[in-house]
């Protein structure tokens, strides 16, 4: 059962192995996934031979839409939920079999999860009452911890009186307070308002740099994972899409998925015709001419694609060398330091291009018909999924 | 400056208060309305009739209404002198006691006083039979004087008024109002007699009992005055009167009957001189018991601490209330086990029910919905079935005692008693009470997310750590709104006590339905009961003290 599942993901998983997956389960690394597996139900499989290793100090993110096992993977991690086969090593020991406890990881909740019934300082003093520590440790560690988060001043107050990022700070000083070597965040700033999650965010990423932890963060915005991350892992369908730093990630999406689910993305459907040197050339649908892409996960010849082109690749009166293709403006819209021109190419009209605010291209105008194409280089033939 | 401390206006110049006020008010108008309903309802069937119930466990307004004089005479003796009380308090007591026997109220008073000194309501009915004769001994002797004296038509000329001039108002009011008291009936409007005031004057004693005799005629009988012979208490009134009269007065009386009390009164040297007090006693010697005296002085106030001391074990005496011998003290006893069982069956309660409401909250929804209607099953049997299968199952030939012995772990001759006792009691409650612990517990536990639990074992807390610190804290204000619940439901419960509590096993509920429904002693009743609100209000007050109220929560 086990074997043909993992047979059937074989297919699904063709772009993303093999390629970028420079981690395969080293023997330096700190957190390692190996062929982990998990279903809840024994009949799907929510997690998918997953093989991942986290260096140490590193920032890792698991990126998905919800549903793609992201959550899942970091409660395994955490101890919560058990592997149905596989092994996570946590420096280099087995920690299947260890509970959460044991694990000496720290973790921030989406909700916070501070305890309600204790003060700010009780709930950091917590973990370190566990460990028997002493009072006097126990009052520095927390004191510490507090002023970490600039909160020094708030130890006496209830969960209950703090506004939402104090209580994120707090959840935050809380996991780290027993120096913890990992530390796991599900969603932590799911539920701030946009301006104090960037705030926390860079928070976040500086606390990371300063105290050199290992940190797991799990997010489903992508902006997000490319701010904070060294390296983050796309997932979708309980398989990692790609693995990789954030700039690659943009600008080399090993598949389809990634292309659309990181940052925006043009697509045009079409049809391999030969693939040469690594780059491929494909004949678009709808008979609108023949592009050069670099092939990154098309098939063979004769096989559909779709190519990914970022918006602000787009070459607007391109010539012939660089792919042209025609277009038509369809809508414009003003964002100040950018212009942003829906346009029909290829019988598509949801091609998007941004265009610089410059005066270069003032004469662009609704119903103007254009060429547009790009370089080679920015245009990736993807699986046409 | 000025300007800032005036009122601030609204658009069309009137006071902004005002018109916030008057925008509103038609919202509270209506908010009232909704619940005007359960308003007056709850005042109707809540507040009234435990306001009444309270007010009966004070109340005893029977003694001084059915022995009004007598009350009164009795306030001036010395319950410890050693002495019956004087000549006139007996007097007194003869003719209150004469009104009451004809007004057949003289057994209530006698029921009454019957809770507070057994054997005294038979005192009370063999008097109340027997009063006819004092009274006869006088008119055989006036009808020996004139025939007139037993004519009705004679007494009522005798005594009615001759005009507005001569209406004694003040003693016809009294007198209404002393049967109004005694039997409860409206006595107010025309009874075709009015009293007469020179009469009132020189026959005071023959007045207000002739009037008293004509307001029971007319208002509860229906009958004419004018024609209806007065009573025997009349005559000994009479008696009583011309002996104290001044000759001189009655002499000078021209009215109505005057030739023929002129004789009478010339007669009196010939009327039985009658010793009151031995009348009584010859009646019933209970009259020269001191202690039956005692006992109508100490009840014979409007209000009575009686019942209240009675629900508490204690009793009135002449020397202040005591706690009653060591042998008829019960009522203690009963509301210490009433808490002990109460707090026994609440403590069992939160042990059975922790874990199930803890997996209620926990398991997904399919199997804790399975478990909630095995929760809520016993609220759809009725408590009268249930309380018989545990009847059926305890008993000393039930199947439990049976596998016991069956497997072997008793003998035959052991058989455990777990019925018709406090166990019964316990075993029973708590299976019926456990709802009532379960759903507060659950509809706490429902908001305490997993995360809470996660992030204590994450930070290093083993299970029972996390548990005990984390988990079991956040539950209290569940814990105590299903305490508070089973505890209040439990130290009032009656039936369930009432058929498998035995004797040992029964709470001071079943006693206080026992003195509504059998020993119809329904002021110690009312004191039972107030003496369980407050002890309810009492551990209210405590529980609020302690844990604090705002901490309860039922959902």
């Amino acid at each position: 059962m086990c074997l043909a599942f993992a047979q059937d993901f074989g297919v699904v998983t063709a772009c993303n192995r093999g390629k970028d997956m420079a981690a395969e389960p080293g023997e330096g690394a700190f957190v390692a996934f190996e062929h982990v597996q998990k279903s809840y139900d024994g009949e799907t499989l929510v997690v998918k031979d997953l093989n991942l290793s986290i260096g140490k100090g590193e920032f890792l993110t698991m990126l998905g839409p919800s549903g793609s096992g992201k959550t899942t993977c970091l409660m395994m991690l955490a101890g919560f939920e058990t592997a149905t086969h596989g092994e996570i090593r946590l420096a280099g020991r087995p920690i299947n079999n260890i509970p959460p406890h044991k694990r000496g990881i720290g973790m921030v909740f989406q909700n916070y999860a501070l305890f309600p019934h204790m003060t700010v300082a009780e709930n950091l003093a917590f973990p370190l009452e566990v460990r028997k520590m002493s009072r006097a440790e126990r009052d520095a560690k927390v004191k510490r911890a507090l002023d970490m988060v600039q909160m020094g001043a708030f130890g006496g107050r209830r969960p209950a009186q703090l506004s939402g990022g104090q209580q994120q700070r707090i959840a935050l000083a809380r996991a780290l307070v027993f120096d913890p070597a990992l530390v796991l965040m599900d969603e932590p700033l799911g539920a701030l308002d946009k301006q104090l999650r960037e705030h926390m965010q860079y928070e976040i990423k500086h606390l990371h740099e300063s105290l050199g932890i290992t940190v797991v963060y799990v997010t489903h915005d992508q902006s997000e994972a490319l701010t904070m991350s060294d390296r983050v892992a796309v997932f979708n369908d309980g398989v990692i899409q790609q693995l990789a730093d954030p700039p690659t990630l943009y600008e080399r999406p090993d598949n389809s998925f990634v292309a659309q689910f990181i940052g925006e993305n043009n697509k045009l459907h079409g049809r391999v015709t030969a693939i040469d040197n690594g780059r491929a050339r494909v004949k678009l649908d709808d008979a609108a001419g023949e592009v050069n892409a670099m092939a990154v996960c098309c098939g063979a010849a004769g096989e559909q694609t779709m190519l990914s082109i970022r918006p602000e690749r787009v070459i607007v009166g391109a010539g012939p060398e660089q792919n042209a293709l025609a277009a038509r403006v369809d809508e414009l819209i003003y964002l100040g330091d950018h212009i942003r021109c829906r346009m029909n190419v290829a019988g598509r009209d949801d091609f998007i291009v941004k265009i610089p605010n410059s005066s270069a291209h003032a004469a662009l105008r609704v119903g103007v018909e254009t060429n547009v194409g790009w370089l080679t280089e920015d245009c990736r033939a993807l699986d046409a999924a | 400056m000025s300007e800032a401390n005036a009122p601030m206006l609204a658009a069309d110049g009137r006071p902004l208060k005002k018109s916030l006020q008057r925008a509103l008010r038609a919202q509270k108008l209506r908010a009232l309305l909704l619940i005007a309903p359960l308003l007056l309802f709850i005042l109707l069937s809540f507040l009234l009739p435990i306001g009444d119930m309270l007010f009966r466990s004070v109340e005893n307004q029977i003694v001084p209404d059915t022995l009004p004089d007598t009350v009164k005479d009795l306030s001036e003796w010395d319950s410890e002198s050693g002495n019956l009380p004087d000549e006139a308090t007996f007097q007194a007591l003869y003719f209150d006691l004469f009104l009451a026997a004809e007004a057949k109220q003289h057994s209530r008073l006698g029921s009454r006083l019957n809770y507070e000194r057994p054997g005294i309501s038979s005192l009370f009915r063999s008097t109340g039979r027997r009063l006819d004769d004092l009274g006869e001994q006088y008119q055989d002797v006036f009808a020996g004087f004139d025939p007139s004296w037993e004519d009705a038509g004679f007494w009522f000329r005798l005594m009615s008024a001759q005009g507005d001039d001569d209406a004694a108002r003040d003693v016809l009011g009294a007198e209404r109002n002393r049967v109004a008291k005694l039997t409860g009936i409206d006595t107010g409007g025309d009874i075709g007699f009015v009293p007469s005031a020179t009469m009132a004057e020189l026959l005071p004693r023959t007045t207000r009992e002739y009037t008293a005799f004509a307001v029971y005629t007319v208002k509860d009988k229906n009958d004419v005055v004018a024609e209806e012979e007065p009573w025997e208490s009349v005559y000994a009134a009479l008696g009583l009167d011309l002996e104290a009269a001044d000759p001189s007065a009655i002499a000078a009386y021209s009215g109505p009957g005057a030739e023929v009390l002129k004789a009478a009164a010339l007669q009196a040297g010939q009327l039985p001189v009658i010793d009151y007090r031995q009348a009584m006693i010859d009646i019933d010697e209970g009259w020269g018991q001191e202690s039956n005296w005692q006992t109508l002085k100490l009840y014979s106030g409007e209000y009575t601490n009686g019942y209240l001391l009675n629900a508490i074990d204690m009793q009135k005496t002449p020397e202040g209330p005591e706690l009653k011998p060591e042998k008829q003290r019960i009522y203690i006893k009963l509301f210490l086990r009433t808490m002990a069982l109460s707090l026994a069956i609440t403590f069992l309660c939160f042990l059975l029910g922790y874990p199930i409401a803890f997996l209620l909250a926990t398991l997904p929804l399919r199997t804790s919905n399975l478990i909630m209607i095995l929760v809520l099953l016993p609220f759809w049997t009725s408590l009268l079935v249930r309380t018989a299968s545990w009847k059926i199952l305890l008993q000393q030939q039930g199947i439990i005692n049976d596998l016991l012995v069956w497997a072997g772990i008793i003998s035959n001759s052991g058989r455990l008693v777990m019925i018709n006792n406090a166990t019964g009691t316990i075993i029973a409650m708590t299976h019926i009470l456990l709802p009532f612990m379960i759903l507060p517990l659950y509809s706490v536990m429902k908001t305490i997310p997993p995360s809470y639990m996660r992030a204590a074992r994450s930070l290093g807390a083993t299970d029972w750590t996390a548990f005990w610190r984390v988990y079991f804290p956040q539950t209290v204000p569940g814990m105590g709104a299903g305490a508070i619940l089973v505890f209040i439901l439990s130290i009032g419960y009656y039936i369930t006590p009432e058929l498998v509590g035995g004797t040992s096993g029964i709470f001071i509920s079943n006693r206080i339905a026992y003195h509504i429904s059998t020993s119809l002693n329904w002021g110690l009743a009312a004191a039972l009961a107030t003496m369980l609100l407050v002890v309810v209000l009492a551990l209210y007050w405590i529980y609020d003290k302690i844990v604090g109220i705002d901490n309860v929560k039922l959902g």
